[in-house]
């Protein structure tokens, strides 16, 4: 007995294992059961986000195909010097010959001339007759040299263009989506701006930031009064109320989507009601609908709830009493709110804000429906590479451009705002 | 992915059902992917169910996916996992996948009957068989004008038409696309239409067209959906506007608008199928396939919607619409009297350029 209490080290738990050993046993037991617990979700994070998004990074910057389909050629062409205006000498034709003719025949020479039609037009087609010539070719009976082969097949290869152009993407990674995906492009006198007539996404990410930065705008200026109002009436009333905002949060984005339609066109309910009061004639029915007044009237609609949600959430904690304090010490009742309500509210506004322009930003239906012209959004061009350009190196570069305008956006929100100030509720 | 489970959570269901009777009826799902609404109903009609009339043991599945068909089978190879079995596409599409070695290539003598005459199966596609090897067409559809009947008392009846503000004013619809868009206009400057296309190639071409359009641009309504144009006539948003011919045979005489067709260089352009490599069911594919691609089948489709047949000897057999019970012959896009002025879409210039004209025509829109 005597020898447990004076070693204060030697602690034992009633089975005789010494208290630190079984104190970090069932620490790490603890440790096991929580890494079990979230192991369900991790994995789930990392197959539905991680992995897609790396995926798509990968994707934005791969271009093993060159280098697969014509090992040969475009090792000899990186010795080529393309600065002196000279055709690469026979040994580049006659291996473009020899791998073309195994690529064409495993099918992934064409697909090399798609990949290369993106930088150039052209050059899919160029690729295709070159790869159905080369399929029947036969070395034995080439009487000619490798070069006028190629030229008899077709003389654009004549062009020192497309052979530079083959040398500059011969490298397994490329920056050429991200180029594209800025309007610029690699030509042989270096990294230069696309022509004003062909200039494009760069006008579409200022249309595309400018936009979900107006529609957050909107939301807090309509959301706020809306929230207000909900926090400071009897609860009876306010749910009723609140039933207001959820009923159209409930409802299926392509049907708002296509009532606003019917509310704006021309033959629309708006303009029929405008052309009945006499207030415009009929010839000159306003154009509501299909351009980018449409497209932020509509996603302003959608997007209104996830402001007036966290507003609402913040409000209703903000005690009625500060106001009446501030009032009693004599703040007018607009000093009142500019000074002890409306800081109590920037949480709310913060939340709010940030959902809803994280989400106009990628918002990607109602401008196609709605977004006629001038309404159409970085999304929508995504879409179309993905599903008809088939161009998806350039969708994940657009698509890498986005999500880090949004990292950096965030990252200023923290610094200006601070993260931690958002609140949910 | 949603097809791949609903057609892998069929097969289970087959196979546990079968499993359970011990039956083993040999029943066959083939997956077939189209456009949809009246078109996969004109199919359904003259391909799907006399087939399955005569093979008890198929059974065709429609899917209307054929809008995203280029993405989701490029999907589904990567995913080595090949659900569908046949899918109908636009040629531009099956030069792109053909080009990445996605599509199964035909050997049209072998692969599909000759005509009755005994004319040779690619003799009698002509042209429309050397699109590509991996294509076999079924229509031959065109981009055509509709116009207004009661407001334009005095109606088009060129393309010179179309871009003449002062003698028919009012809005135009036109497809938000540079194809068609930029071979009319550049006919309507002047250009010869067997030319179109070498004028196109240059960068001044090109810009001639743009040129051209600048003069309407803002008296145009774009539209993107198939069923749009129609709509925006019926409503008269427009007085005249480019639509696909059967879109515009079916608000004339289905829906009684008062519409007329302008046929003068319309274009022409074809529908056809392709088989996916590794299409789980590919030996009865072929089979359906030499089917529905004979002279009388490819003439039936044209009883349920205006669109003519791809093949030569298919037009004599094309006879009266099946519900409205009037002749189809002078509404086909081909019937001499339509076809004076048409162009043919070139598909192979068009997969070279158009992600380049199409970034063009997008901002040239946009600004």
């Amino acid at each position: 007995m005597s020898e447990t209490s004076t070693s204060p080290e030697l602690l034992k738990t009633p089975d005789g294992t010494p208290l630190k050993v079984a104190l970090n046993r069932t620490l790490r037991y603890r440790k096991r059961t929580a890494l079990l617990l979230v192991a369900p979700l991790f994995l789930f994070v990392m197959v539905t986000f991680l992995f897609p998004i790396f995926d798509m990074l990968s994707r934005s910057v791969d271009n093993k195909i060159v280098h697969e389909v014509l090992p040969k050629t475009s090792a000899l062409l990186s010795e080529w010097d393309d600065s002196t205006g000279k055709l690469p000498d026979e040994a580049v034709f006659k291996s473009l010959v020899l791998e073309g003719q195994i690529a064409a025949k495993a099918k992934t020479f064409n697909k090399l001339g798609k990949r290369l039609n993106y930088e150039t037009s052209g050059m899919s087609s160029l690729f295709r007759k070159t790869g159905r010539k080369l399929q029947r070719f036969d070395p034995e009976k080439l009487k000619t040299t490798y070069t006028d082969h190629i030229l008899s097949i077709d003389k654009k290869w004549k062009h020192i263009e497309k052979w530079q152009l083959i040398k500059r993407e011969s490298s397994k990674y490329t920056a050429s989506y991200y180029y594209a995906a800025l309007d610029a492009q690699m030509t042989a006198s270096g990294l230069a701006f696309k022509d004003d007539n062909k200039q494009i996404y760069l006008t579409l990410f200022k249309r595309t930031l400018y936009m979900s930065t107006l529609i957050t705008f909107l939301t807090i200026l309509l959301g706020y009064p809306i929230a207000f109002l909900l926090a400071s009436l009897k609860t009876r009333t306010s749910n009723l109320l609140m039933i207001l905002v959820l009923l159209p949060f409930w409802t299926s984005l392509l049907v708002r989507t296509s009532a606003w339609i019917a509310l704006l066109q021309k033959e629309g309910v708006i303009n029929d009601f405008l052309v009945g009061i006499g207030l415009i004639s009929d010839e000159s029915r306003l154009q509501m609908i299909h351009n980018q007044t449409g497209t932020i009237i509509s996603m302003t609609h959608i997007l209104l709830p996830f402001m007036i949600l966290p507003l609402f959430s913040v409000m209703k904690t903000i005690s009625p009493s500060y106001m009446r304090a501030a009032r009693s010490m004599g703040a007018t009742p607009f000093t009142a709110f500019r000074r002890i309500y409306f800081p109590n509210t920037i949480a709310g506004i913060g939340a709010g804000g940030i959902l809803v322009f994280i989400l106009s930003i990628g918002f990607y239906i109602t401008p196609a429906l709605v977004g006629g012209t001038d309404g159409t959004m970085i999304s929508n061009f995504i879409a179309y590479h993905i599903s008809e350009s088939l161009n998806w190196g350039l969708a994940a570069a657009l698509g890498t451009i986005l999500l880090l305008l949004v990292l950096a956006l965030y990252i200023l929100y923290d610094k200006i705002v601070g993260i931690d100030n958002m609140k949910f509720g | 992915m949603n097809n791949a489970f609903k057609h892998s959570l069929l097969a289970t269901a087959i196979a546990v059902g079968s499993a359970g009777i011990t039956a083993a009826s040999a029943e066959t799902e083939m997956v077939v992917v189209s456009w949809g609404g009246a078109y996969t109903k004109s199919q359904q009609l003259a391909y799907h169910d006399p087939y399955m009339a005569k093979n008890p043991n198929i059974k065709i599945i429609n899917d209307d996916s054929s809008a995203e068909a280029a993405a989701k089978i490029r999907a589904q190879a990567e995913a080595g996992n090949v659900s569908w079995d046949l899918v109908d596409v636009e040629p531009d599409t099956a030069i792109a996948l053909c080009d990445e070695g996605l599509l199964v290539e035909f050997d049209y003598d072998k692969d599909f009957v000759p005509a009755p005459d005994g004319t040779s199966a690619k003799d009698d596609f002509g042209a429309s068989a050397e699109v590509s090897p991996c294509f076999v067409p079924q229509i031959v559809f065109s981009t055509t004008f509709g116009y207004r009947t009661d407001i334009l008392k005095n109606p088009p009846k060129t393309i010179h038409d179309v871009f003449d503000l002062e003698k028919f004013p009012g809005k135009r619809a036109l497809q938000k696309h540079p194809a068609g868009n930029l071979e009319w206009a550049l006919i309507a400057d002047g250009v010869d239409a067997a030319d179109v296309y070498d004028v196109l190639d240059t960068e001044a071409g090109v810009d001639r067209a743009f040129k051209k359009l600048d003069t309407i641009k803002d008296q145009v309504v774009w539209w993107t959906k198939g069923a749009q144009p129609g709509q925006l006539l019926a409503d008269g948003e427009v007085v005249m506007g480019s639509a696909y011919n059967g879109r515009l045979f079916a608000a004339i005489e289905e829906n009684k608008q008062p519409i007329g067709m302008m046929w003068d260089w319309q274009l022409f352009a074809l529908d056809g199928w392709v088989v996916p490599k590794g299409a789980p069911n590919m030996a009865e594919v072929m089979k359906y396939l030499k089917f529905a691609t004979d002279s009388q089948r490819l003439a039936d489709q044209a009883k349920y919607i205006s669109y003519g047949p791809a093949r030569a000897s298919s037009a004599p057999l094309v006879g009266k619409h099946a519900e409205l019970g009037i002749e189809m012959g002078p509404h086909m896009p081909t019937a001499p009297a339509n076809a004076k002025h048409t162009i043919l879409k070139d598909v192979s210039w068009w997969a070279d350029h158009v992600d380049e004209l199409r970034e063009r025509f997008e901002s040239w829109v946009a600004s």
